[in-house]
């Protein structure tokens, strides 16, 4: 990781970013995100296993938005955040340089956000098996133990919307939960509301979720939340063959339409 | 469960299936009673959050209803609704929730007689599931209820 280290160093010392999003060694040994703005402190960087937050969520936020140009530590997931946001016209592709990682985790120089759409086109960003996994075994329980799954998974939900605030695409300044007339969500934090609440979520981010997983990842209660939006990024590309995040010129999904899409359950 | 009457709620458009729900009744043709329906300007308006709203304070089944594709009087709200319920049916069935409780159909403002029969369909088939206990049960548990179960 030398090599981004330098390229680090040389974009801060040149003032051709005002700020770097990447990762540091926390005192719990843990990967924790770095916001490095002295070209003295870039040999902090770090990039390895443990750096599994999607840092793209950053970018949308004033805090760093007000350093102008910024660069960012970028695995593949966190490059089709990248995309998903410059295509909802959320960041300035411009003010952003990328620090490349490779899915096998090597440093990619990527001089703007062509090559980063040249690598995306050739990468596939797959679940990772796990999630696959629990995909599939819920898909095998009938309707009944489905409901019992989730109203005992749900009800362990606090609302403490670390999943919102987790989640690149949840950038809204005034979110729906928010909103109290109606009172679309209920704040105490009860089995119902609970379920309302991820429902919500998952149809907002229905064709805009990228299956990252750090909405789950985010959890301090461990509730599988990310198995929803994964579920239905599945269903977007079986229905519409979008996969999102692919493109800068994409259309969200549930914004836009085919006058000849399949269903067979209206009548 | 002979002498239980269903609570249904119908989310209609203004243009078609208000103005079809409208020809049944001129047409004199009867249907089931237990309907409530709620005007809407398009299809493209129906929240999904609205029909868990109707679950909640009480509907045992919902019908949703607009203008046929290429009918809609802003040209494009069905077809956007139509995306938006596939991808909420979807998510419905991957948690669970029955989604036979809920009808969506096309109807007309020509097709009275159609109207009548999406009713009745779904008045049988909602008395046929019974009233939507499992739902409501988590609606009314109360907070302190659930803490105390933890």
């Amino acid at each position: 990781m030398n090599s981004m280290n330098a390229r680090a160093k040389e974009l801060l010392e040149n003032k051709t970013v005002n700020i770097i999003i990447g990762y540091e060694e926390g005192p719990t040994g843990i990967a924790r995100p770095a916001f490095i703005t002295d070209p003295a402190t870039t040999d902090n960087l770090i990039y390895d296993d443990r750096c599994v937050q999607n840092l793209a969520v950053y970018l949308t936020k004033q805090e760093v938005k007000s350093f102008g140009k910024m660069a960012i530590v970028a695995a593949l997931p966190v490059m089709r955040s990248i995309m998903m946001l410059i295509s909802e016209k959320q960041v300035v592709p411009e003010n952003i340089i990328v620090l490349g990682i490779s899915t096998d985790g090597k440093y990619l120089d990527m001089a703007d956000m062509s090559v980063m759409q040249g690598y995306i086109e050739k990468s596939v960003l797959t679940n990772p098996e796990k999630y696959k996994a629990a995909l599939a075994d819920l898909n095998r329980l009938n309707a009944e133990e489905r409901f019992v799954y989730w109203e005992k998974e749900l009800s362990n939900c606090i609302k403490c919307y670390a999943c919102r605030q987790a989640c690149p695409m949840c950038y809204c300044i005034r979110c729906s939960t928010e909103v109290n007339q109606p009172q679309w969500i209920p704040v105490q934090a009860n089995t119902h509301g609970n379920m309302e609440w991820h429902i919500l979520r998952a149809m907002h981010l229905a064709g805009r979720c990228i299956s990252c997983g750090e909405c789950g990842r985010a959890c301090p209660l461990g509730i599988p939340c990310h198995l929803l939006t994964m579920h239905l990024t599945d269903k977007v590309y079986d229905y519409f063959k979008v996969n999102a995040g692919t493109s800068e010129n994409m259309n969200s999904v549930l914004s836009t339409f085919e006058p000849n899409d399949k269903e067979s359950f209206i009548i | 469960m002979s002498d239980f009457e269903p609570k249904i709620v119908a989310f209609v458009c203004n243009w078609c299936t208000y103005a079809g729900a409208d020809l049944t009744g001129t047409s004199r043709i009867k249907y089931s009673s237990s309907v409530k329906i709620i005007r809407f300007p398009c299809t493209g308006r129906i929240d999904f959050m609205l029909l868990l709203k109707a679950f909640a304070n009480g509907a045992d089944g919902i019908i949703v209803s607009g203008c046929h594709p290429n009918d809609c009087h802003y040209t494009s709200g069905n077809f956007h609704a139509k995306r938006r319920w596939i991808m909420f049916k979807e998510l419905m069935d991957f948690m669970g929730i029955n989604m036979r409780r809920i009808t969506f159909s096309w109807v007309s403002a020509a097709e009275g007689a159609k109207w009548a029969d999406v009713v009745n369909a779904t008045s049988d088939t909602i008395r046929e599931l019974g009233p939507y206990v499992s739902y409501r049960e988590l609606v009314n548990r109360p907070v302190e209820e659930e803490v105390r179960n933890e």
